[in-house]
């Protein structure tokens, strides 16, 4: 980079790519070239800034200046402006909502300034297609110490004095793990990446391996090191191409650069790494399961134990860890254990990426301290509710974890505070929801989700879910009886105590955080078959404000069961007991008269 | 075994991908992933083939294509619509979008238009949360769809 005067930094993330990013980058070159200035001025693409609801996002170096919303047609406005004559581009930077200040710099951002970026502390920084960029941010530095330096043992010491624990969602200690695997004999082990990122409302790992492939590289070849493994295994999501892509490019560097493979850094220490895709699977993310996907056969899970660190994939001892927990040890190894456990909660060290979405003012990906408040992350980073709306609750956890309302919004976020509040870390989804969401509808959209992936294998998993799902169903539409409510919660618990594998043991807790924080909520539903939030279409019903209609009878002619009665020229009205709620006159109406309720 | 209605062509092809893969067992899934890229689904006389080839049983093949919800065993649209129907769209209205794009083409989720133009298939998640709702047709994203947009939308490819 040294040649260079200023850089043009475009977020290549999938995000910003579905923007138009590519054509950015394309006129921002063409441009620069024009100008004769591409000795001076580099343009590349980084991976993902994390600010995706302001994408497509270009930033120009040396000044930190942070342009939002970018379009291909602005490139010439940067480059003529701000490149040659200095000037920047005013409208294009971050607008404060409050202040209606325009922030130049990221650093001065809510979004950013309670951020502390350990696993992604190189995306946004570095193009992830080019290994001297990663190296030049002391990349494949803490391989090389560990491998000169350290022998396995004392490696993975530091992991455990550090006191990480794993980022995919169960939180084990990443040291204690790696001991675990280094003790079993054997000759052969695996270290595997699992990067089958299911939980939907979440892209941390995608973002990772997007924007910082080889930091994944040089963590796995660490962890093979410390267990005494020579192969790693990368279970990636084929729905994730571009991470696969850069994957691959980094793979065939580091392999260029001696980092990988035979003999590396002539330390005698032999590593390679090879990708196997998922299939779309959400159980898949299970340990067990994902191995036995990798073996090739149907995702299925098995019963615990054997832990895969003694005998996991092909029955050889295995070490499965998370994109996010291996972004965070070339850190550790540089910086040492002690740094790590200034970040953070006692029980729960370092930094939490969660990607927060929803109805949230500022969708995103963020990596905080560990204990944290929700209040901060959803106010201050998040910029509060869309629309100013009202919050009603944010979901953690995915379709494993639960609803978390008001009165959690001042709870530290770590591992332990999330399950004593009934969610869950899980992955790091964290999903804002306003006044206008169902919290029936929310546990039933889960539902839906968790009787698609359930795999099968398991009678309290395969059937009992489905009958959660029918009973939340049966609520939605106002059949629902107190009664409902009772069995709901006892199956939920029953579900709970005897699945098999994780997703079982987790897939009703979007139910009983529901039941447990909006209670009131539900028993509307049941007993006066009324939905608040409005989301529940068999509970809405159609009125006509005599105000505004006109009296043209065109809802009365396309009403497909005659339940409108009305004369020309006289207020219509809707008969309840006929409407079949199909929408038809909402869309007929011109004068916006017809309201639901 | 049964009678091939494939042409012999895409027979050699699909024994040319095994063959990649040395005919491992191990790596049906990868084998799968490479034929479907090449053919775009995988019907039973494709799986035939494939079992046939890695030396494992039909049911097996069957077992992990019915499995995994990325393999498909009908052909898809010219322009397959596919709406995320993750967490982050849901809450931001995905549901509605995709009742809309349902109506427009009068077709239900996994089916395609009968004159093979369009197919709607609805995604788990594809992480770009920032655009919610965002529908894909074939590579193409279109972000913070609203129902309202949809008829534009499927314009665009008639």
């Amino acid at each position: 980079m040294a040649n260079y005067k200023m850089h043009l930094l475009v977020c290549g993330g999938t995000g910003c790519k579905a923007s138009q990013a590519d054509e950015i980058l394309t006129n921002l070159r063409q441009i620069v070239e024009d100008k004769g200035l591409e000795n001076e001025v580099q343009v590349i693409f980084t991976g993902c800034f994390g600010f995706c609801e302001k994408g497509p996002i270009v930033k120009v170096l040396p000044d930190n200046t942070f342009y939002t919303q970018v379009t291909p047609e602005d490139a010439r406005e940067i480059v003529e402006e701000h490149i040659i004559k200095g000037r920047k581009v005013h409208r294009l930077l971050y607008e404060d909502p409050t202040t209606k200040e325009h922030i130049s710099d990221s650093k001065h951002m809510g979004f950013y300034m309670k951020q502390i970026r350990v696993a992604l502390r190189n995306c946004g920084f570095i193009d992830p297609e080019n290994i001297d960029e990663y190296i030049a941010r002391d990349g494949y530095g803490a391989l090389g110490k560990c491998l000169t330096e350290l022998d396995p043992l004392k490696t993975i010491d530091i992991i455990k004095q550090s006191g990480l624990r794993g980022r995919g969602g169960g939180g084990f200690p990443t040291g204690l793990k790696w001991e675990i695997t280094h003790k079993v004999p054997g000759e052969q082990k695996y270290v595997v990446c699992n990067a089958d990122e299911g939980d939907p409302g979440a892209f941390m790992d995608r973002s990772i391996l997007e924007g910082d492939p080889h930091t994944i590289i040089e963590a796995m070849a660490i962890c093979g090191y410390a267990i005494g493994a020579n192969k790693g295994l990368v279970y990636i999501r084929a729905e994730y191409p571009l991470a696969i892509e850069r994957l691959k490019i980094a793979l065939d560097q580091a392999r260029d650069y001696g980092l990988l493979g035979k003999d590396i850094l002539g330390t005698g220490f032999d590593f390679e790494i090879e990708i196997r895709y998922g299939a779309g699977a959400f159980v898949c993310g299970e340990e067990t399961a994902l191995i036995h996907s990798m073996e090739g056969m149907r995702g299925e899970p098995t019963f615990k134990p054997p832990f895969p660190s003694v005998s996991g994939y092909l029955g050889k001892p295995t070490c499965v860890n998370n994109v996010e927990t291996f972004a965070n040890i070339p850190v550790i190894i540089n910086q040492g254990a002690e740094w790590f456990t200034t970040i953070g909660t006692e029980k729960s060290r370092g930094t939490k990426v969660f990607a927060l979405a929803g109805q949230i003012n500022n969708v995103g990906l963020i990596e905080v301290p560990m204990g944290i408040t929700l209040r901060e992350v959803i106010y201050e980073i998040g910029g509060g509710i869309k629309d100013g709306k009202k919050f009603k609750a944010v979901q953690t956890g995915g379709p494993s974890g639960g609803c978390l309302t008001e009165k959690h919004l001042d709870t530290p976020i770590d591992f332990d505070n999330l399950l004593a509040a009934g969610s869950m870390m899980g992955s790091g989804g964290m999903i804002v929801m306003d006044e206008d969401s169902c919290m029936i509808a929310v546990s039933k959209f889960y539902l839906e989700f968790t009787v698609e992936e359930s795999c099968g294998k398991c009678s309290p998993c395969r059937i009992g879910n489905k009958r959660l799902y029918e009973m939340l169903d049966e609520i939605s539409q106002g059949k629902g009886t107190m009664e409902t409510l009772d069995k709901l919660r006892n199956l939920s618990k029953v579900i709970k105590d005897t699945s098999l594998c994780g997703l079982g043991q987790t897939s009703p807790n979007p139910v009983l955080s529901t039941i447990e924080n909006f209670w009131d909520e539900y028993v509307e539903h049941v007993m006066e078959k009324k939905c608040c939030a409005g989301q529940c279409k068999d509970l809405m019903q159609y009125f006509i404000i005599e105000e505004k209609c006109v009296g043209c009878t065109a809802c009365v002619r396309v009403c497909p069961v005659n339940a409108i009665a009305g004369e020309k020229k006289i207020p219509h009205t809707i008969k309840q007991d006929l409407c079949i709620k199909c929408g038809a006159c909402v869309e007929k109406c011109k004068f916006n008269a017809i309201i639901t309720k | 075994m049964a009678k091939l209605k494939l042409s012999n062509d895409k027979v050699q092809q699909i024994k040319a991908i095994c063959k990649s893969f040395n005919n491992e067992k191990g790596e049906v899934i990868n084998v799968l992933h490479k034929v479907q890229g090449t053919l775009g689904y995988l019907p039973a006389e494709v799986q035939e083939v494939i079992a046939h080839e890695l030396n494992i049983s039909l049911a097996q093949v069957y077992g992990i294509v019915t499995f995994y919800s990325f393999f498909t065993m009908t052909p898809k649209g010219e322009h397959p619509i596919s709406i995320c129907t993750g967490t982050a769209c849901y809450v931001r209205g995905a549901e509605k979008v995709l009742d809309e794009f349902k109506k427009q083409l009068n077709i239900k989720v996994g089916e395609t238009t009968p004159d093979g133009k369009f197919s709607i298939n609805c995604l788990r998640c594809v992480g770009v949360c920032g655009l919610a709702p965002v529908v894909y047709v074939g590579e193409k994203a279109y972000g913070k769809l609203s129902p309202e947009q949809v008829k534009d939308v499927i314009a665009e490819y008639n």
